[in-house]
């Protein structure tokens, strides 16, 4: 069945003329239920128009993987869905991000209660200088959390499979530890605040293929509790770890980055409907 | 190839020669200090110490009634009621009473006195000098600079003369310019950092000015504290609002002083605490916006945390300018003579680049000596706060 709804309806990026038309999968558009949702998202850094009329619809409990070519707005649009874009000073956004049933760019919405709500791990591991321990119940603190603090830091490094190797040593300094375990204290310290969803920006592009299978296989556990939206360079990261995908590409004239195809990875991956996407996913591209 | 060696070669040299230069001006200037600091001198007193013993006890060891007595019998009665007026001899101590017969009763006096260098390489022509120019009169190596040097007050007598008035007004004016400027320029610079939009061309402009304002001549500054904090302010620098001074006291003070030099560092606070936010990687802000941490928080917590050694480092090198800074301090009226402790920020003032000037502008030669003596003072003092930066920066780097 193929929901009707204007907004579900993802538009057709001027670039691929050789599909007639592109409507969202049947299986995204039939749950009603989005973890979050754009409407015609647009991204600007001064007049630069970085990502163009973005219509993206994240499934709950799932991995939704966005690839793409570098500078394509992959990033751009993953900061979007929890107003991180407005801490670079150019950045406008127009257009509309709804998160359980508001617009969160709405002028009424604090972006601090956004970003505690969605949370974000980033592509180089940056724990505080501070204290294991810290670093973790840190972002609880300040948003007020009144329970037991040690059971909760327990709690978060255990869900962020980091317990075993640290709990000796929670006092020690977040930086002490390598790349790969900075990397899940990260997660740990983002899972503390209990957000809802998890934003992660080429979370293992800076790790070994030890340590990124380890956060593979991480992301694969919280995807029970969390909604996570991961961009990633790599396709086999994307395929391995996300359920669902969603591929952007450089508008060829304005150098904007649009969605050119969303879906089941699965799809996305073996037989996908734009010629740009196959391109791109084997290798001919980018 | 051999000439792009070549050449690179020719570079290295001329980089290395700059920093040998460097060293040998610094080396220059240390070994001349030096050279004033130390050395024989001939001391002729008015009155032998041995000729006021009594009962054949030297008067280093006699107790102060007998010294009062000395006292009384080699100085004339006005004298000796002044000082009773000044402080009534049962008031003072047995070493004040020791000291009144040196400076009124025994008199010493330098006769000559020659370098570090004479000293150490013509010794036997300065011992031959002495006898036959000088015969009767004590030889003795003198370094100006002792304990006795930093404990004195300020005295017109070079061989009595310290820098402890000195001293203690430096150290209050730059407290008083560290406490005034440290909050204004770290919360300048955390604003111009971390709220205001660069955007904006208002900011831009209040940028500019703050660099321009760190280059202005210090003299500058002077004829500003002159006008603003010695004359506008008057009843407040003086004391006079506070009830603290006479209404005929003028706001000379301390206070002024330290405020000028306030502003003075205050450009280069802002700009010192600048540079150390802005190193604070980005990363650390996102990570802790992510997690749903307002502004404040973030600067609270992480920001501030990081920048904290640079903040520090860049204040006490700014301080460390305010130390040595003296125009500015003539324009506003330091006290080229005091010989009084400064006892609050109303007090009336000297620091020690202040008497340095007074002193190496005296015509007697003795007095280049103790201007010697006190820039070592100096210089120590400087460098002590320079070693308490390093101290602070890495304590501070290393909880990190």
């Amino acid at each position: 069945m193929i929901q009707t709804s204007p907004q579900a309806v993802i538009k057709m990026p001027e670039i691929i003329e050789l599909v007639s038309s592109y409507t969202v999968p049947s299986e995204i558009g039939n749950d009603a239920e989005f973890a979050i949702e754009t409407r015609e998202l647009r991204v600007y850094y001064d007049d630069f128009l970085a990502v163009k009329d973005i219509n993206l619809m994240i499934k709950p409990q799932k991995i939704t993987a966005i690839i793409g070519s570098s500078g394509c707005g992959k990033s751009t649009v993953l900061r979007a869905f929890n107003r991180m874009n407005e801490l670079v000073r150019t950045a406008k956004t127009s257009g509309e991000v709804i998160f359980n049933g508001v617009n969160i760019y709405e002028d009424s919405i604090d972006p601090v209660e956004v970003r505690r709500r969605i949370g974000m791990v980033f592509q180089k591991p940056n724990p505080f200088p501070k204290s294991i321990y810290e670093n973790v119940a840190w972002g609880a603190k300040i948003n007020g959390y009144q329970g037991r603090m040690d059971v909760l830091v327990e709690d978060s490094l255990k869900r962020a499979a980091l317990w075993d190797e640290v709990k000796d040593k929670l006092e020690q300094s977040g930086l002490s530890l390598s790349g790969g375990q900075q990397q899940r204290l990260c997660i740990a310290r983002t899972i503390a605040v209990e957000p809802e969803i998890i934003l992660m920006d080429e979370p293992a592009s800076a790790l070994d293929p030890i340590a990124t299978l380890r956060i593979e296989e991480l992301m694969r556990d919280l995807a029970k509790e969390y909604t996570i939206i991961i961009v990633t360079h790599n396709m086999q990261q994307a395929a391995r770890v996300s359920d669902y995908t969603a591929f952007f590409s450089l508008e060829e004239e304005s150098r904007s980055g649009v969605l050119v195809e969303y879906g089941e990875t699965q799809k996305i991956f073996t037989n996908p409907d734009n010629r740009v996407t196959e391109d791109y996913i084997t290798g001919r591209f980018g | 190839m051999p000439g792009r060696h070549r050449r690179g070669k020719v570079w290295v040299n001329i980089f290395r020669g700059s920093t040998v230069a460097g060293i040998i001006a610094l080396l220059i200037l240390l070994v001349n200090i030096t050279n004033g600091a130390f050395g024989y001198a001939v001391i002729q007193n008015e009155t032998n110490p041995e000729e006021l013993a009594v009962d054949g006890i030297e008067i280093k060891y006699l107790d102060k009634e007998k010294l009062t007595q000395v006292l009384r019998e080699n100085v004339s009665n006005g004298l000796f009621r002044r000082l009773e007026n000044d402080l009534p001899i049962s008031e003072r101590t047995r070493e004040n009473v020791y000291g009144l017969i040196i400076e009124w009763v025994v008199q010493p006096q330098v006769a000559h006195q020659w370098t570090l260098a004479e000293s150490i390489f013509q010794r036997s022509d300065i011992q031959r000098t002495a006898q036959d120019e000088y015969s009767g009169l004590e030889l003795r190596f003198e370094s100006w600079l002792d304990a006795q040097f930093i404990t004195n007050p300020q005295s017109g007598d070079p061989v009595k003369a310290g820098v402890r008035t000195a001293i203690l007004g430096s150290l209050w004016t730059i407290l008083i310019a560290f406490l005034f400027s440290f909050p204004i320029g770290v919360g300048a610079a955390i604003y111009l950092e971390e709220y205001a939009r660069q955007d904006r061309s208002i900011n831009r402009v209040i940028q500019t000015n703050i660099n321009n304002l760190a280059g202005v001549p210090s003299i500058i500054y002077g004829i500003l504290g002159l006008a603003i904090f010695v004359r506008a302010l008057e009843g407040f620098t003086s004391g006079m609002l506070f009830g603290i001074a006479e209404p005929t006291e003028n706001g000379r003070t301390i206070l002024s002083a330290g405020l000028t030099l306030g502003l003075l560092i205050l450009p280069l606070i802002i700009i010192n605490s600048q540079q150390a936010i802005k190193a604070v990687p980005d990363s650390l802000r996102q990570a802790s916006f992510g997690l749903g941490a307002t502004r404040w928080q973030t600067i609270r917590s992480h920001v501030l945390p990081s920048a904290l050694p640079g903040i520090l480092t860049g204040t006490i090198l700014a301080i460390s300018r305010a130390i040595g800074e003296t125009a500015p301090l003539v324009v506003v009226g330091a006290s080229t003579f005091i010989a009084v402790d400064p006892d609050g920020p109303f007090s009336k003032f000297t620091t020690l680049p202040i008497q340095i000037y007074q002193w190496t502008s005296r015509p007697q030669d003795v007095f280049r000596n103790i201007a010697a003596a006190a820039i070592i003072v100096l210089l120590i003092l400087l460098l002590s706060m320079n070693a308490f930066a390093v101290i602070l920066r890495n304590r501070y780097s290393k909880r990190i």
